[in-house]
């Protein structure tokens, strides 16, 4: 058998694609953060509860309403994003005058109150949700055997993150959002709607956090704090990606993913460290994080 | 986190201030030496660290302008160290409860090292990322027992002489550490150390430009705050007899962050009073579940919205405009 | 000292005098505190359905003696020692709680273990698993009612590397429980003459096993020993599943399941394993007349074994109280020793001075779905293992009240 660094090739590229699959969630959730801080200067603490949500949601259209994964991935983003723009009207919108970490702040506290809310009603243990019919079974290639889902959950998660920034870099609305992100004043004088852009994409951050909670059901179930810890994983990608940069949420997203993997390989123990031991590393060369602008 | 309580009489309202001080010392003082036969001593006892937690981070935060979302880590670790030391090294209890607060000293030069780096968002973010590590860190350490924490670890007799067994000999060992604590916090916050970090949170280029060398003094804030910490959380496990996951979790993090906003961040008896309120609520909702943490996320809503000086913060801004009228 | 002690007299005496009427019965009124995971990873199998079998062991006693007042309350400890153990020390200290029962999740059992020793009052426990309960942490305030890593690996341990599974790969909750059940088996596995090839802890609880159930893959190990309980066992078993490692040819043992587990898997997924159990609903008479009652009561869900062992505790403990005439704890739990055991679920039995329950022990398989007759209908007996060699030898445990 093939070996690297005395480990076996199969054992090594399994927790690659592995590593891949988690790093798929970073990458979109990440990505949500980013579109949201550009815009708001917020740090969205209700990230992990949204997705969570996002998972609840694909469970509810399906056992109470019928829908099956797929129409979820549609309708599930757009609910939770309709509570998003439900919060930043009703919340967040109080808050743009203050300093910025009154805005975590308050995430933080919905948050609380959404997973606390969750837990009481469903326990902690988790409801099931099985993978779509068509996404069963999976291909053996030799070196591992890759359930379908996870396949599609990279290529899915590829898909919706390179859509996203290119929308943002490379279209006109775009544009008015970059734009707004510098000056918010000079964009509502050319006679766009400042407020309701900032409303809409704050919404659009927390569908794209619905969304992965939807593809995330099948595989981790449906569980009331299935976001509580994966959101500070998420947050120490964030730092290291840097704040501004939507290409840096993703690359650093399946990055760490990867490199997580890699060290579950070569040293189990630090696996869950290993994000956080980079952020440091990152902190003390590169302060503004690898891709951050200032 | 900008704030606007020292305006023009600066000297006849200190004087007040002051007073007013020794006056509400004195009430708190009474309060907490009667309460052991009033109330269930234990859960006054886990109040008084919690207490002394949100002062040291309130040193931090309100008087630092700096929000730590990671303070679990520094109570966390010295509650370890210090259970550890108590039970494994077998040393006396006030050395054990002293190895957990320079554990936490220690721990808080190196977060700190790292977080006064960066500013607002990011330093909170930071904090709370180094903070997941030592929760991972201690999940697998082999001295943190994982999951099942360190347990039974001895009270011991404190100073070799009194016997820690008995409740309310524990009580009064757990009231003197806190009031030294205490009044330490104070005097730090009315040094000229203590002045000059009030003008890094208020303008600090302006500070910079004084010839102040603020990220040294960002630094020590941050250093005495997480010995502070520390010093509550090793109280506790020698309190409880028992070090676990929870004082390291990132949701302790956010507990102590409620404690002071609640109470009213940047007021001296504010962590107090907001440890106290989250400590009783706790009492009474912890076996309903999960309505403790609907209700806490609730009251974080609301502080932030509606009442952001908190309670001791709106108290004072009551008496200050009573004194003017 | 001599003045203290004189104290404790008077007050002791003032205290005879007064309940001279009702006994030596705190507060006049028997508390039992039902202590357990309410809404998480182990609410199925003990939870409220604890609550329920405490309840009517209080109601089935009550029927033939009516001289106790009992009363019973209920908390939830999240599967957290420090909660469970500042639970615990409340209900002792101020509401006036004389025993506390089933106590899931060993780290949690182990810490309120120390709590009951200290404040002399009770503990027994039926959902708790380490075998350590009745080896080096053992109390003289504590009963391990129902079942325990020891008898477990040794029951399924045994009997798997028997038919041909002698390589072993273990994936192991990371606290007390897990590491107590993975030490037992190793032990067996080795002394049956079976290899262990390697082990991974997961954290607990998880959701996610694919990189841990990878490594087992890799192992090339015959059986997969899951060294956990709960919705961590259920989920480890799907994503098995979902890898493809039975088909591969690997086998998964689950080393403790309940049949609420069972029941929450599907026929489908669960048939085949083999697992150790100490009570099944469907053995005899008397176990189908009383689950049948309590599923009547529990939404139709049928007992699991924790369940089954609070009602089995609770019933023994009512009864060495009113034998003693007192609720001390420390007092009872030696009366609970004193007096042989007799319940309709797990037939008469002995409690060892260890705090060991004695009973019998059985080899169960999940039934094939053509198998099954109806719901519930699960298992079939494989082996009954007898009393008296279910459980670790007395000698072998380190229980400092065993005297050598």
């Amino acid at each position: 058998m093939t070996e690297i660094f005395g480990k076996p090739l199969p054992v090594i590229m399994g927790q690659l694609l592995i590593g891949l699959i988690n790093g798929s969630f970073y990458a979109l959730l990440s990505l949500g953060l980013a579109v949201i801080f550009g815009l708001l200067n917020i740090i969205n603490f209700t990230h992990g509860a949204q997705y969570m949500m996002g998972a609840f949601a694909a469970y509810f259209l399906l056992n109470k309403l019928g829908l099956n994964y797929w129409w979820a991935l549609v309708l599930a983003p757009l609910a939770v994003g309709a509570t998003g723009v439900v919060i930043e009207r009703l919340m967040l919108s109080r808050l743009y005058k203050l300093d910025h970490l009154y805005g975590l702040l308050l995430t933080f506290g919905i948050a609380l109150v959404i997973q606390g809310a969750f837990r009481h009603e469903f326990g902690s243990a988790g409801l099931p949700y099985s993978i779509p019919a068509l996404l069963e079974g999976g291909q053996n290639l030799g070196f591992m055997f890759l359930p379908n889902y996870r396949a599609w959950v990279i290529f899915a998660s590829l898909v919706v993150c390179l859509g996203t920034w290119f929308v943002i870099e490379r279209t006109k609305l775009g544009a008015y959002l970059r734009a707004a992100t510098e000056n918010p004043a000079m964009v509502q004088a050319f006679g766009i709607n400042v407020p309701r852009m900032i409303t809409l994409t704050y919404g659009f951050g927390v569908a794209l956090a619905g969304l992965a909670g939807v593809m995330a059901a099948p595989i981790y179930q449906v569980n009331p704090l299935m976001g509580a810890d994966t959101i500070i994983v998420v947050f120490a990608v964030v730092v290291i990606g840097g704040m501004g940069s939507i290409m840096g949420a993703v690359v650093t997203g399946f990055g760490l993913g990867v490199i997580e993997g890699l060290t579950k390989v070569f040293y189990p123990e630090a696996s869950n460290t290993v994000i956080f031991v980079i952020m440091a590393i990152v902190l003390m060369i590169r302060p503004q994080g690898l891709f951050g602008s200032r | 986190m900008a704030q606007d309580q020292y305006a023009p009489h600066q000297s006849r309202d200190d004087a007040a201030e002051a007073r007013y001080h020794r006056r509400a010392f004195l009430v708190m003082m009474a309060l907490f030496l009667v309460a052991p036969y009033v109330v269930y001593p234990v859960f006054v006892m886990k109040a008084l660290c919690f207490a002394l937690f949100a002062c040291a981070f309130n040193l931090l935060l309100g008087f630092g302008g700096l929000l730590s979302f990671g303070h679990a880590m520094f109570m966390g670790m010295a509650g370890y160290v210090s259970a550890h030391a108590a039970k494994v090294w077998g040393l006396p209890t006030e050395l054990a409860i002293l190895a957990g607060m320079a554990a936490a000293t220690g721990l808080g030069f190196l977060a700190g090292l790292l977080a006064i780096r960066r500013q607002g968002i990011y330093f909170a973010m930071i904090t709370l990322a180094l903070a997941q590590m030592v929760f991972f860190f201690s999940l697998q350490a082999p001295f943190t027992g994982g999951e099942d924490g360190i347990q039974a670890v001895p009270r011991g007799r404190i100073l070799g002489l009194i016997e820690l067994s008995s409740p309310l000999a524990m009580y009064y060992t757990v009231l003197a550490i806190f009031t030294a604590g205490f009044l330490l916090i104070y005097r730090i916050i009315h040094s000229p150390f203590g002045q000059v970090l009030k003008a890094i949170r208020e303008n600090e280029p302006r500070a910079i430009s004084l010839g102040y060398r603020t990220d040294h003094y960002k630094l020590a804030a941050f250093v005495l705050s997480a010995g502070l910490a520390g010093l509550a959380g090793a109280t506790k496990a020698i309190v409880f007899q028992l070090a676990s996951l929870t004082d390291v979790h990132w949701t302790m993090s956010g507990e102590v962050v409620l404690m002071t906003l609640l109470g009213g961040m940047g007021t001296i008896f504010g962590p107090v009073v907001g440890a106290f309120a989250i400590i009783t609520m706790e009492n009474y909702l912890a076996e309903l579940g999960s309505w403790f943490t609907i209700t806490q996320g609730a009251i974080f809503v609301v502080c932030v919205l509606a009442f952001r000086r908190g309670i001791m913060g709106e108290f004072e801004a009551w008496l200050r405009r009573r004194r003017v009228r | 000292m001599t003045f203290k002690r004189k104290l404790i007299s008077t007050a002791a005496m003032l205290a005879l005098s007064a309940g001279a009427a009702h006994a030596q019965i705190s507060g006049n009124v028997v508390k039992i505190g039902v202590l357990n995971d309410q809404s998480g990873t182990y609410a199925d199998l003990a939870g409220p359905g604890s609550t329920l079998a405490a309840k009517m062991a209080v109601e089935d006693f009550m029927a033939k003696d009516k001289s106790l007042k009992i009363e019973v309350v209920f908390a939830d400890h999240q599967n957290k020692p420090d909660v469970g153990s500042q639970i615990a020390r409340k209900w002792f200290d101020s509401d006036g709680v004389d025993v506390i029962v089933d106590l899931p999740t060993s780290s949690v059992a182990l810490a309120v273990n120390q709590v009951a020793k200290e404040k002399g009052k009770a503990a027994i426990i039926s959902t708790g698993a380490s075998s350590d309960l009745t080896g080096k942490a053992c109390t003289p305030n504590t009963v391990h009612w129902t079942y325990d890593t020891w008898q477990l690996a040794n029951g399924t341990g045994s009997a798997i590397v028997k038919t041909g599974g002698d390589t072993w790969f273990f994936l192991t909750a990371d606290y007390a429980f897990g590491h107590a059940l993975e030490r037992d088996t190793e032990a067996v596995v080795v002394k049956s003459g079976g290899k262990v090839l390697g082990k991974v802890r997961h954290p607990f609880p998880s959701s996610d096993f694919s990189s841990f159930l990878l490594q087992a893959q890799a192992s090339k190990a015959k059986i997969i020993g899951l060294a956990n309980a709960g919705a961590d066992t259920t989920n480890a078993i799907k994503q098995a599943a979902e890898f493809g490692i039975v088909k591969g040819g690997q086998n998964l043992a689950g080393l403790l399941v309940f049949l609420t587990d069972v029941h929450a898997l599907g026929l489908e997924k669960a048939q085949g394993l083999i697992f150790t159990e100490s009570f099944y609903w469907d053995l005899n008479d008397k176990t189908r007349e009383w689950s049948k009652r309590y599923a009547a009561r529990h939404g139709g869900k049928m007992p699991s074994m924790g369940q089954a062992g609070v009602y089995a505790g609770v019933l023994h403990y009512l009864k060495a109280v009113a034998a003693a005439k007192t609720d001390d704890g420390t007092k009872v739990v030696a009366k609970m020793k004193e007096l042989p055991t007799d319940d309709p679920l797990f037939g008469k039995g002995k409690i060892r001075a260890d705090g060991r329950k004695i009973h019998d022990s059985y080899l169960f398989e999940v039934k094939k779905p053509s198998e099954s007759k109806g719901p519930w209908d699960y298992y079939k007996l494989r082996a009954t293992v007898p009393a008296d060699q279910a459980f670790r030898p007395m000698e072998q445990g380190d229980c400092p009240l065993v005297k050598k």
